[in-house]
Parts: structure tokens; sequence; C-alpha cells
């Protein structure tokens, strides 16, 4: 998403809008064209759409106020995990990257062995296994068990990301931060970080975004975010289509806001300098 | 940018041919052409049906064994046909129904009215109760359905299973927490996470015996009693017809009441499991 750069085209203006518009119309046609493939699809099935039938699941109106339904309250658990989650995930890949970077072996070691055991093994069977084996030992809730699933698997990325970042900060950085006698925090701290976050926020974005989609898996140790509630009223009702577009458009709601808020973060950080 | 340019033009192209040329439905809606008609024509019936002990489960060498598989196999060798089994998560198996995905769902499923809107229901060939299985750290000597009606106290039970209608109309103050499969239901009561699970008789007596010093039975018998019948998608007369009549020649046979004592019955199947 943030990494489309505009397209950058010489040419006088009314030819350029007249391209323009060309282009945004085949755009138009072409999206127009697979909404109708879809719901010719639909059509063939024999299934029957009842659209009316899914606002009452997002919010009602009682008494004159907004309530929100089950599925902007599966919403909100949605958020709830995926913000705990990337704050830790974030602080796991950080320390990780420093671990993978750092003087001493054993440090290297262990960061190296959790961060292949992660990334070869299934999300789900890592749920699984912290809820139902590993949690029941240490007395950890549910929420608990699948914010740490989610942190562990999605901080083992984000600390190839980080290590990459800080890797992306020249040499010479490190040496005169050396030289003017700074200690290995702070020259992380205000001289490698903060050059290496310029290198980090893309991939790091789209790690976030990925993190919000898995977050999904963790209707399956029943906890009733957005995919769970929906699954829910699914089983009762049996409007299977229309509730997962539904749920499918919220979810790209949040990660394409999460996207445009970056982006304009970026901007913003390019002007500072 | 160049390639950009020109995936979008092959997608552009690919969708307006397609468009022109009409979706090609996962099915035939060809009215004269029956289920029944196309499974004997592809000499093989597809089966959609979920694991679910002693219905459908996996025996030691992976191969599938249990009552619903029995009758499965049985309908198809009546038909002239082979059997393909296509195993689906539950709360799915509806709509993998309605898309084509296999011919018939013969899997244990409840006759209900919500479900009989979305999918044809054969004659039932099987009734089945709910019963319930409890934690013996959670609910230690809570006897009764009765002393499950209550708030604070968490059910567990399978997405979309009839477990979750009977316990919303038995055990209103009680909340419930689904799992997509049964295993994770009963995994939740064995780790006394959950005070009980509902789900199909025998399987929550099966669970009580075979972990005696973690469960306990707090009601003897099923307090439900449901039909159980293969289910179709609608409008084929054709095949439910002949389902029906079939169903009717294996319970005059005696062959259906036979099978449903050895596998709800007997244990003498265990041994193939392990």
């Amino acid at each position: 998403m943030n990494t489309c750069d505009p397209l950058i085209s010489g040419g006088s203006a009314p030819a350029d809008t007249k391209r323009h518009i060309i282009d945004w119309l085949k755009v138009v046609v072409t999206a127009g064209l697979l909404a109708g493939l879809v719901f010719a699809g639909g059509a063939e099935l024999g299934y029957n759409w009842q659209w009316y039938r899914v606002p009452r699941y997002l919010y009602s109106v009682s008494e004159g106020h907004l309530v929100a339904g089950p599925l902007l309250r599966g919403l909100m658990v949605t958020l709830q995990v995926s913000g705990v989650s990337l704050l830790l995930s974030s602080l796991i890949g950080l320390v990780t990257a420093i671990c993978r970077l750092s003087g001493s072996f054993t440090a290297r070691v262990v960061a190296r062995a959790y961060l292949e055991l992660i990334r070869n093994t299934p999300l789900l069977v890592q749920l699984f296994f912290i809820y139902f084996v590993f949690s029941p030992l240490v007395g950890l809730s549910r929420f608990a068990s699948a914010v740490l699933a989610l942190s562990l698997f999605e901080g083992a990325y984000a600390s190839e990301i980080i290590r990459a970042g800080i890797l992306a900060v020249p040499r010479g950085q490190w040496e005169a931060a050396e030289s003017i006698g700074l200690g290995r925090y702070r020259i992380y701290r205000h001289v490698v970080l903060p050059q290496a976050l310029r290198h980090m926020t893309p991939p790091l974005v789209s790690q976030a975004v990925s993190l919000i989609k898995d977050s999904a898996l963790v209707s399956t140790i029943a906890i009733y975010d957005l995919t769970m509630k929906g699954q829910e009223i699914i089983a009762e009702t049996y409007l299977v289509f229309e509730l997962w577009f539904t749920i499918a458009a919220i979810y790209l709601m949040l990660t394409l806001s999460l996207s445009l808020i970056t982006r304009m973060m970026e901007k913003r950080l390019a002007m500072a300098t | 940018m160049k390639i950009a340019t020109r995936l979008f033009r092959i997608i552009f192209l690919s969708a307006l041919v397609f468009s022109i040329a009409g979706a090609p439905g996962a099915l035939a809606a060809d009215t004269q052409d029956s289920v029944v008609e196309q499974v004997i024509q592809s000499g093989v019936l597809r089966v959609g049906m979920s694991t679910f002990v002693p219905w459908a489960m996996k025996d030691k060498t992976g191969k599938l064994i249990g009552f619903e598989i029995d009758v499965a196999t049985r309908l198809a060798k009546d038909m002239g046909v082979k059997v393909e089994f296509v195993p689906t998560k539950w709360s799915g198996i509806i709509p993998a129904l309605l898309t084509g995905k296999f011919d018939v769902i013969i899997g244990g499923m409840g006759i209900l009215p919500s479900r009989n809107l979305k999918v044809n229901f054969t004659d039932p060939y099987d009734f089945t109760g709910m019963s319930m299985v409890a934690s013996k750290k959670m609910a230690d000597g809570m006897m009764g359905l009765e002393a499950f009606n209550q708030p604070g106290i968490i059910i567990a039970a399978r997405l979309g299973s009839t477990a979750v209608t009977a316990t919303k109309k038995y055990l209103p103050k009680a909340e419930i927490r689904m799992f997509d499969d049964e295993a994770q239901a009963y995994q939740e009561v064995l780790n006394g996470r959950v005070h009980a699970v509902v789900g199909s008789a025998p399987t929550p007596a099966f669970q009580a015996i075979k972990n005696p010093d973690k469960l306990f039975l707090p009601l003897q018998g099923t307090f439900t009693r449901e039909p159980i019948g293969f289910a179709v998608r609608k409008g084929d007369v054709d095949t439910l017809n002949y389902f029906n009549n079939w169903i009717g020649y294996v319970t005059a046979e005696g062959w259906l009441k036979e099978r449903k004592a050895y596998w709800f019955e007997t244990r003498d199947w265990e041994s193939q499991l392990q």
C-alpha cells in the first residue's frame, strides 16, 4: 500500500487530466466487472442473498440511541487483542533484534533459536499449544494466551525487520558515536534507532497489518473477536456470504486506515527533516 | 510500472471475457440433472462430514470409521458407485453443501427448522439426544440440569451444533463458549476451564469413562431428543425421494438398528482407535 509511489508524468495539464479520467474509468469498469463476476457466481449458485438482514448485526437503534451490534462489539475485541499484541510484539522484536546483534554468544543463540522455532511452525499450532498445553500450567487467561501467541509470532518477523533496519545504518555512525564515548544503550537510543526507524517503518506497517489479519485466528480459542462473532451469527442465521463479505470489509477498512495514518505520518516526518 | 500496466490489462481483459462468457458455476443448475443422476454418471458419491465420535472418526491407520461412515458406504454400494468423504469443519458444512463441494451431508446432522430453511432434509434415519459431562474441579457436586442454569456457569459446545441450540434453550442463564471442533470443547473441560460440555450422546459419557478423575456425569441419559437426517440442496425431489426410500429400505431390513447398536452401545470398536 504505502510503497506505491505516485506516477510522475511530464506533459501538458489538459492532456494529463484527460489521461487521468481515462485511467480512473478503467479502474471503475474493472472493479465493476469483478463485482459483477462475484454476483454472477452467486446467482449461478442459486444462493438466496439477504443483505437487508446484515445491518442489525452492526448496530441497532433503541430509544433514539445507537447501540453497537455483535459485530462492532467483536471489532472492539479485535482492536484490543491487536493493540496489546502490537505493543508487545514491537518490544519482543526490538529485544530479539538487539540480542541477535549483541556480543554475547548466549543472547545470539537464544534469539536465533526463538526466531527459527516461531518462523517455521504455523501460528494456529502455536496458539493451540499456548492455550491448551502451556497456559493451564501457569494459569494464563484466554485473552493473555491469545496476546502472547500473537506477540511471539509477529515479534519474530518484526525482529528481522528491525535488525535489517539497524544494519542499514552506516558503520561510520557507530564509530563516530563510540569515539565520543557513548555507551551501547545511548548509541542505540540517540544515534542508531532514530535513523533505523525510517527504513523500518514501511515493512513494520505491513507487519502490523498482518498482525490484525492474523488476529482472526484467536477465534479458534473462543475469543469473541470480529471473526468469532461473525461465525456465531452465521451458525444461527446461515447468512454465510453476506456476513463474510461484511467482516472482510470491516477488516479492510481497519487495515487501510492504518496504512493511511502511517503514510500521513511519514509525510510529516519527511517534512520535518 | 510497465509490468504493472500489463498485468492490469490482463486482469481487466480476463474479467471482461469471464463476464461475457458467464461465470462458470460450481454446479450444473440443470433441473433435469438431479444429484443422484450426476452421482451415477460420475461414479462417485461425495459425502460431507465432520469427525465426531462415534459417528465418524479416524482409526489408527488413518482410515475413517464410524456409524455415519457405515451408512454412507452402504448407500454408495447400493447405488453402485464409489464413496468419497469430504471432511469439513462443522461451522462451514452447510455453505460447502450449497456451493457444491459435495452431494450430501451424512454427518449426524440434527433436523432443525432454521437449518431446514437453507437445505432439504431426508426422513430421520436416527435419533440422538444431548447429554452433558462436567468438570470435577469446577462443578463438584452439581447434579441435574437446573444446577447448571445459573449466571457464572460456563458451558463449552461445538460452534454451529445443536448442542448450542439445546444449551440456549435449557440453560438460558449460563454462558456458552464455542469451539470449532468437538475435541477442543472436551479439552477445555478436561483443563478445568469450563463447568461442563454439552454434546451429542454418547460422547460425553465416553469422555467421563475415559477420565474418571477429572470428569463426571451430572445427569443420566439425554435431555433432548433430535431427529437426524441427510441434508441435500433444495429443490431436488428425485434425490430426496431416493434417499428417503433407501432409509426406509435399510430400516426395514434391520440393518440400521444393528449398526447403531454396534457403534453406540458396544465398545468393540475401541481397539481400532489405539
